[in-house]
């Protein structure tokens, strides 16, 4: 099973990156402990080039774990046609149900990554390195992270068997099953319709709101909606968004958009939608540290550049989801 | 008193505590006004170089401190360093130091490369310089197949494409024939004229007996023995 | 923006300027990229003809099992399958193997009543009488016998058979018939002396295929003796075995990899002292560290994709093209009459995402450092040069 193409590709970069990361958590404790900006010797002139080492490093890692998490999902839905009972990704993940801890493991490492090098620029811009401390230990729990990512993924990967037969997206995204996926398919989709294009403009007019008023607490109520608002359109591509791309009133699978037969749709939603999720959650993370006088202005004038992001992103996700809903010929009368 | 460069015993040692250990530089105390040509005058060992390299934003003192505008730049980090390094500097070196096999034009535009402008712009304060210097007509010409007289000018523009305010040199007529150094000297002298703020190390007298130099900082043993005005 | 793609436009001119060092390096990154490639299109291709060919194979194959090994199956089976809601067909079939020492090789022998669907003869006629067959055109290379010689068989009782040789098959056909000898039922059950009224399996056609992994269920009941097969199954067997088979190879030349890793590696570690110098000279006059960095980016990935497409192109030409001279011995099995068959070019961007993973991925991480160490250069060096 393991000799998949697909997989061993996963399985050997994801090895590669978490020695790198090692190396890199190596080099931040090195200069954790050896930090002292203020001194001129050859020791701290060292430890000041290594941090761009560490640098290129994570950036190169976060590339990595973006590409893989889109790997991972369309390898898992590849090797579907071994399992006896799978259709799509859901079914493959079932017959070894750890590869939803991957999933989520690499979509926390996604936004763990992004968070870090935005931190890491905004800290490079300023001209004391003021978070240097900070930094490298949240580089330790990155480290962890993909540590953990690499595990799951292989316990994954090697403890599939054909021989058992799984259940697919049909039975575990259904109104009768229990769990959460079966708590989702079964919201009743008006509701659930209202709710997330209320969410939506909520969000956008928050984020419109603070480009305008520069108010600590709307920042931090920008980051709080950013997390909502994710939450609210999985549960809405699972409860009505993905019955107008199938066009069919019970299937709620949210893999099944990544195939070819959908046009690969999945990619440029759940993309548009986690890079609109990203930037909206950046004011609010960094508001805090606009106390450190070196960091304010930077921070300031990027922010604006996030909120614009986050709306544009946020709105093209509306717009693709929405489209089959508007435009389709599926409709939904009396759901 | 209009100080631009200014530094408060600037230490340079290098590999300090090892057996290798070089004092380049000691105590060195200075102050440049704007429009001044300085002459930093000594043989080599004598910390000329070293000095230079400091007030130039190269690297960073060992101790001390050094004031370049107005901006306190011993404690900057590389990327701070290298921006005011970038904006206020030019650097003329003794051995022109062009990237070979590339052309005039991309020469002279390398320093523009890292900041957001266009290729149109580039190109057009490009041609402008190298106009002003008599070279234009050479623009695409690798600068391997360059005469040393025209080698020099394209230094000289690379130096000037920022708009820089003060020119660092380094030994400028080491590689030069007595005309060379004559033209250098009266392009150098231009550039005073127009507002720039030139430092020069050198051990060549027709440097520094030259007389447009207005100061001259005698080096030996990394330190500064004597300041004169001329 | 702009300052990327001048930094980009830097990096291909330097790139250029050292023509001799990077052709080379290119070279040796392509070649490994276009053995994984290879690896890669000609296991996926061969699935992809398998499954095609699966088309037509029947939805169900029953079997009989007697102490767990497959057993002749009693031809009345058919009958009452054909009786279960949503069978199309039940007919029973007739063949079996036959290992033939003069070729060393094993053929498939098929006894027939009608024609066999999908396959075309490519001159005379199928066999209707006593003594007769047509074979497949690995049969006929491996016992030089066209359409109109004898064949002798040996059979069941160790008694030479002349058949005579009435049609021949086409190229096209050649991965289903290439070892085939049909011939009529009678004289198969004849050739092998077969008991009456058994046959080797029984093909089922089901009218819905949503509905096979129900009547294959119904059929178990009915006759728990027999096991069936469903085309489903067959399907995820090849997969299998495919994946298996192109995993193992990539893991061979994984050491390949390996191996263009340390020399690129060594080739970014090994940096020139006039390049050093050049690094030097940009950073005097006002790039940073950081713009460094960004320059071998640039380079590493224009190298990257540079050997990336040449391998594609060459793994292309070489599976495509020149049918895979290198790796069919592995990839294809252990059967010795092995058909000569164009393979249908098939680039699957999947596979391409993979094989980008596999090779650009252990280049990148083994230039990081050395690319650092030459960013860190001092720009003080350049002074005192």
């Amino acid at each position: 099973m393991i000799l998949h193409p697909g997989i061993l590709a996963l399985i050997i970069g994801s090895a590669i990156v978490f020695v790198m990361m090692l190396y890199a958590s190596i080099e931040g404790i090195r200069i954790i402990s050896g930090w002292d900006f203020q001194s001129s010797s050859e020791k701290q002139l060292d430890l000041e080039r290594r941090t761009y080492l560490i640098s290129s490093i994570i950036k190169y890692v976060l590339g990595f774990e973006v590409l893989s998490t889109l790997l991972f999902i369309y390898t898992v839905d590849d090797i579907h046609p071994m399992f006896v009972g799978a259709m799509c990704a859901t079914g493959s993940l079932n017959v070894n149900p750890i590869g939803w801890y991957a999933l989520y493991l690499k979509i926390l490492v996604f936004f763990c990554a992004s968070l870090w090098i935005m931190l890491n620029s905004l800290d490079q811009k300023a001209e004391d390195f003021p978070l240097i401390r900070p930094k490298y230990a949240a580089l330790i729990f990155i480290t962890v992270l993909i540590g953990f990512d690499l595990f799951f993924e292989t316990r994954y990967f090697l403890g599939l068997n054909p021989e058992v037969i799984t259940s697919c997206c049909g039975s575990l995204f259904t109104d009768t099953s229990s769990g959460i996926a079966g708590e989702l398919s079964s919201l009743s989709v008006r509701p659930m319709m209202w709710t997330f294009y209320i969410a939506v403009v909520i969000f956008i007019s928050a984020a419109l709101l603070c480009m305008k008023i520069q108010a600590a607490f709307l920042r931090y109520v920008m980051s709080a909606l950013s997390i909502v608002l994710f939450g609210i359109s999985i549960a809405a591509m699972i409860s009505f968004i993905s019955l107008y791309i199938y066009e069919m009133p019970s299937h709620h699978c949210p893999f099944d958009i990544f195939q070819k037969n959908y046009h690969f749709i999945g990619y440029p939603i759940y993309i548009s939608l986690f890079c609109g999720v990203f930037f909206g959650l950046l004011p609010g993370f960094f508001q805090p540290l606009k106390k450190i006088r070196s960091l304010r202005d930077t921070i300031m004038l990027s922010e604006k550049k996030w909120l614009v992001m986050s709306i544009l992103f946020i709105m093209i996700f509306t717009a693709i989801s929405s489209w089959p809903v508007v435009f389709g010929s599926f409709t939904m009368q009396g759901y | 008193m209009d100080s631009l460069i200014w530094t408060e015993n600037a230490t340079k040692i290098y590999n300090p505590r090892k057996p290798d250990e070089i004092r380049a530089l000691e105590d060195a105390s200075l102050n440049i006004e704007k429009g001044e040509v300085v002459v930093l005058k000594g043989p080599s060992g004598s910390g000329k170089t070293t000095l230079l390299s400091l007030i130039g934003c190269m690297g960073r003192p060992t101790s001390g401190r050094i004031v370049i505008d107005g901006k306190d730049v011993a404690k900057l980090t590389e990327r701070f360093l290298t921006l005011i390094r970038r904006r206020t500097f030019g650097f003329i070196f003794q051995q022109f130091n062009l990237i070979r096999n590339v052309s005039v034009l991309e020469n002279v535009l390398l320093p523009l490369y890292p900041i957001e402008m266009s290729f149109a712009d580039m190109r057009g304060r490009g041609e402008k310089i190298l106009g002003d210097l008599g070279i234009r007509d050479r623009m695409l010409t690798k600068v391997n197949k360059l005469s040393g007289g025209e080698q020099q000018r394209v230094a000289i523009a690379r130096a000037l494409i920022n708009g820089p305010e003060i020119i660092i040199a380094d030994e400028p007529t080491a590689h030069l024939d007595r005309k060379l150094s004559t033209d250098l000297l009266r392009i150098l002298k231009d550039l005073n004229i127009a507002g720039k703020t030139i430092v020069i190390a050198t051990h060549d007298p027709f440097v520094y007996d030259h007389p447009f130099i207005k100061r001259i900082v005698e080096m030996r043993d990394g330190r500064i023995q004597d300041i004169k005005l001329t | 923006m702009m300052r990327h793609l001048k930094i980009l436009e830097y990096a291909l001119s330097s790139l250029l300027r050292r023509k001799y060092r990077n052709i080379s390096l290119i070279a040796v990154y392509a070649l490994t990229i276009g053995i994984l490639a290879s690896v890669l299109f000609l296991t996926y291709s061969l699935k992809l003809e398998a499954t095609r060919i699966l088309v037509d194979a029947p939805d169900i194959i029953i079997q009989k099992i007697s102490a767990g090994r497959h057993d002749l199956i009693p031809a009345i089976y058919a009958e009452k399958i054909r009786d279960i809601p949503g069978v199309g067909s039940a007919e029973p079939r007739y063949w079996g193997y036959y290992y033939d020492p003069l070729s060393h090789s094993n053929y498939t022998l098929i006894g027939i009543d009608t024609d066999l669907p999908g396959l075309s003869l490519l001159e005379g006629r199928m066999p209707s009488g006593a003594a007769e067959c047509a074979i497949g055109a690995g049969v006929g290379q491996a016992r030089i016998a066209g359409t109109g010689d004898t064949l002798t068989l040996l059979n069941s009782r160790d008694t030479g058979v002349e058949f005579s040789v009435t049609g021949t098959f086409r190229s096209e056909s050649n991965i289903l018939t290439n070892d085939l000898v049909v011939m009529t039922k009678k004289e198969l059950l004849r050739f092998f002396d077969l008991p009456a009224r058994r046959s080797t399996d029984i093909a089922v056609t089901v009218h819905n295929p949503d509905e096979i992994a129900t009547i294959a269920g119904k059929i178990k009941q009915a006759y728990p003796d027999t096991r069936p097969i469903t085309k489903s199954e067959i399907i995820r067997t090849y997969d299998a075995v495919f994946n298996w088979r192109s995993g193992m190879m990539l893991t061979i030349f994984a050491s390949a990899l390996i191996a263009f890793c340390i020399l690129a590696w060594d080739k970014a570690t090994g940096i020139s002292a006039e390049e050093k110098h050049e690094i030097g000279i940009l950073k005097a006059i006002g790039w940073d560290t950081a713009d460094i960095l960004e320059l071998k980016f640039w380079e590493g990935i224009v190298i990257s994709l540079t050997s990336f497409l040449l391998g594609l192109l060459a793994a292309f030409i070489h599976v495509f093209y020149l049918k895979a001279t290198i790796l069919s011995p592995v990839i294809k099995g252990w059967s010795v009459l092995f058909p000569e068959f164009r393979l249908t070019p098939y680039i699957d961007i999947y596979q391409i995402f993979v094989l980008a993973f596999l090779t650009i991925i252990p280049y990148v991480a083994s230039t990081i450092i050395p690319s650092w160490k030459t960013a860190i250069t001092d720009p003080e060096n350049v002074m005192r040069s």
